[in-house]
């Protein structure tokens, strides 16, 4: 928890006491820490002087920022319209199959986040997903078992090495 | 410390800039855009440079540049001066470029683009049919400079419309070449760019604003991110101008999160222009000082509506609000403020470069000059695409575009993204500007163009717009808010086999209900989708509800999956692509499937269809139907 509050206020050092600053600091604080925790959401809004509900309020409508923490590897699954017209909806179901989780959650063992994405650009490639920062095209229903499995296997793999 | 203290010395620069660069000196480049990279171009290009070292041609440059356009070719490689294409190149084919290609100066024929049509291959990025009917004007240098580095862009006549603005233009004058010119915005509704920046020039104010809207929503659309990927300098150079005709100080780039390649690029470019003098205090010497701040969305697609725009770089939620009052008016910190989009930036500096009479040439009589639009879907060439306004449907997807995947058969164009519509067959001889569009009830947007062939579910593709404008409406207006989502429950229930003739009739007054009350651009446009295909395919939603089947075969609802035993050959390889195990049974013998293991998810069918052993032993048809559907 300290050191929580060390690290949201060496960000705001770099902040003048503005509310229009409101979304470039969460999304430093999300950048830094990797989600808007309630601590962090207090901090803001006494730095910022605004009321809690406020930052909450703007936090909660982008869909950028996230109250959680996330997993180990994230999957954002493109679903814009040449994706969708290529079947990422069906990849999607996939990832839900194998994940059990739906878009927005993590998995019990905190290893995957699914997401999902309207459009990275990427319209050659599609369907495409997105597996941390690598891009994955062309998806198919039987690739995205194989995904799971090879970051699982590859976290295992380090697991025994640190043993 | 400033480089460009005066147009003089700016011009010294430039002429510097030429003297050090040879002619026709051999340069490779690498198409950077996000495209590309997502094939590995960004490694490409270091194994080059390792391998220009290794193999001792030191005198020829290597380059990463912006986005080609070409997406479905990727990654690309270009040699120059002569523009030699080559495609799709991977890691091992980069030492024999260099021993073949630069030292021996051979083509690889491997490498090459094959014209699908004649079958030739193709030498020369200028004789491949995608480019050769384009008119690239806002990304003709694109594939040519460096994005990251300023003396490219000078070396091309960059930051000359700016020194011609300063020196021998008035801002009314620069107003009157905008207005004459014809430029339109290219963010979607059209609107005269130079009367919306008369508008914001004569309300008087200490402080004025203007921003670039890069906020680019619209699934399926990226040209926006190409150009600032690509050449950052022809937007920024666009807003100095729009600047100084408006009497603005302060600028804003308001970039979607999504873009992280833009962003990178952009912060780049401005710091470069204001060590050149070009942003900051007195600009080039001159009394004008202007600069640009970078503001990054944090992912709302009603963000770009303007007033949310500026409520978003206001730190508030991205709420639109009533116009009038215009932003022109009442904008940012409720000062005069203009907000175009990047392309509309970035085709400034060419008006004011090369003349007024020479843009209004290009284009139709109320669309001038060109537009960029994203090519994707169910097409061959995927990709962006430059072509003057004016051209034909028919001339982008078929000419430049190649064709359908597959030989498939086209069944519709959708344009302008969740606010757009769907264009069927028989008005491919459609002229693409902005009037033609709003006419057979969709609209330009920003430039999405989406194919589909007669495996996409009209009815499946209708609703995935509106669940977008669902998921993206902020709320604040009832019509947008509530209305949509009586919409998307009847397309359910449609695509449910659970729908009944009256329900045609419900959503069609609901959408005219929603696009005549709702507050912004995005509740008022959100029905299209629905209005369009309604009026196009009507058909397909009377399949869906009269006898309940979905001639694409897509709602699952509606469908179920079958092995013909006498087509199967037992080939067991929809038996590995099963994820569930529906799909059983020995080698070379005829499968099983399991209806209750099935969860519909095409991939035994895809497999199946594109296997040539089998051939089309998996069909997907309507439930209870006798006859094959597909």
């Amino acid at each position: 928890m300290k050191n929580l509050k060390k690290k949201i206020t060496k960000i705001f050092k770099e902040f003048t006491v503005d509310e229009e600053n409101l979304i470039p600091i969460l999304q430093k604080i999300q950048a830094e820490i990797g989600y808007i925790s309630k601590q962090g959401v207090e901090e803001i809004a006494n730095f910022l002087r605004i009321t809690e509900g406020q930052v909450y309020g703007v936090a909660s409508f982008y869909s950028q920022f996230r109250f959680t923490a996330p997993g180990r590897h994230s999957i954002k699954v493109c679903l814009g319209t040449a994706c969708h017209v290529r079947g990422s909806q069906n990849i999607l179901e996939e990832f839900k199959r194998w994940l059990l989780i739906e878009p927005g959650e993590t998995t019990e063992d905190k290893m995957f986040s699914l997401e999902t994405v309207n459009c990275v650009g990427a319209c050659a490639l599609g369907p495409i997903v997105i597996f941390d920062n690598e891009y994955h095209g062309h998806m198919r229903i039987k690739s995205v078992d194989e995904l799971i499995q090879k970051y699982r296997t590859e976290y295992e793999t380090e697991r025994e090495v640190d043993k | 410390m400033k480089k460009g203290n005066s147009i003089e010395q700016l011009e010294k620069i430039r002429t510097n800039i030429l003297k050090s660069r040879k002619k026709n000196k051999t340069c490779i480049t690498v198409c950077g855009g996000t495209g590309c990279q997502a094939q590995g171009s960004g490694i490409i290009v270091g194994v080059f440079r390792e391998e220009i070292r290794r193999q001792g041609v030191e005198s020829v440059n290597i380059k990463s540049t912006g986005c080609h356009g070409f997406c479905e070719r990727g990654p690309i490689v270009l040699i120059h001066p002569k523009g030699i294409f080559y495609e799709r190149v991977k890691i091992k084919d980069v030492e024999e470029i260099i021993s073949e290609t630069i030292i021996n100066k051979k083509i690889i024929n491997r490498l090459l683009y094959r014209d699908p049509v004649t079958k030739k291959k193709i030498v020369y990025e200028k004789d491949i049919p995608f480019y050769k009917k384009q008119k690239r004007i806002v990304f003709g240098n694109n594939g040519l400079i460096d994005p990251t580095d300023i003396k490219d862009y000078l070396a091309l006549d960059g930051y000359k419309a700016i020194t011609k603005t300063l020196q021998s233009l008035t801002p009314g004058e620069v107003i009157d070449e905008i207005k004459i010119s014809g430029l339109r915005g290219r963010g979607g509704a059209g609107f005269p760019t130079g009367i919306k920046w008369e508008s914001c020039r004569n309300t008087a104010s200490d402080i004025k604003y203007i921003i670039c809207n890069a906020d680019e929503g619209d699934p399926g659309a990226f040209m926006d991110r190409s150009v600032l990927e690509g050449n950052p300098h022809s937007v920024i150079e666009g807003m100095i101008i729009g600047a100084y005709a408006i009497g603005a100080s302060e600028g804003f780039i308001y970039v979607r999160l999504e873009y992280p390649l833009a962003i990178r690029h952009l912060k780049i470019a401005l710091q470069q222009a204001r060590e050149y003098g070009l942003l900051g205090e007195s600009i080039l010497g001159f009394d004008f000082n202007f600069d640009i701040r970078l503001f990054e969305g944090a992912g709302a697609f009603v963000s770009g509506e303007e007033t949310s725009l500026i409520a978003s770089i206001e730190g508030k939620r991205a709420l639109p609000r009533p116009r009038p009052p215009y932003p022109t008016q009442v904008g940012f910190r409720g000062k005069p403020t203009t907000i175009n989009n990047v392309e509309t930036w970035a085709n400034v500096p060419h008006i004011i470069s090369k003349g007024v009479d020479w843009y209004s040439n290009i284009g139709t009589n109320n669309s001038k000059g060109t537009k960029i639009f994203s090519l994707v879907g169910k097409i061959n060439n995927t990709g962006l695409v430059e072509v003057p306004m004016g051209i034909s449907l028919k001339q982008i997807v078929f000419d430049i575009g190649g064709g359908i995947k597959n030989n498939k058969k086209f069944k519709a164009v959708q344009t302008g993204g969740p606010s757009g519509g769907c264009i069927p067959e028989d008005m491919l001889d459609l002229p693409i500007d902005f009037d033609s569009l709003n006419k057979a009830g969709s609209i330009m947007g920003s430039g999405g163009m989406i194919v589909i062939d007669n495996d996409t579910c009209i009815v499946d593709f209708a609703r995935y717009f509106l669940n977008f404008t669902l998921e993206e409406s902020c709320g604040k207006c009832v019509p947008c808010r509530v209305g949509i989502v009586q919409m998307l429950e009847i397309l359910d229930l449609i695509i449910e086999g659970k729908g009944e003739i009256e329900d045609l009739e419900r959503l069609e007054n609901l959408a005219n209900l929603i696009k005549t009350s709702s507050l912004c651009g995005l509740g008022q446009t959100a029905p299209n989708p629905v209005l369009t295909t309604l009026r196009y395919f009507r058909s397909e939603y009377l399949a869906h509800v009269v006898d309940k089947s979905c001639p694409a075969a897509i709602c699952k609802n509606l469908v179920e999956y079958r092995v013909i035993p006498e087509k199967c050959t037992g080939c067991q390889r929809c038996v590995s692509a099963c994820p569930t195990g529906a799909i059983t049974g020995p080698r070379s013998q005829p499968h099983n499937l399991d209806p209750s293991k099935c969860i519909k998810c095409r991939a035994c069918y895809e497999i199946c269809r594109f296997d040539a052993i089998a051939g089309d032993a998996i069909i997907i048809r309507s439930k209870g139907s006798t006859a094959d559907a597909k």
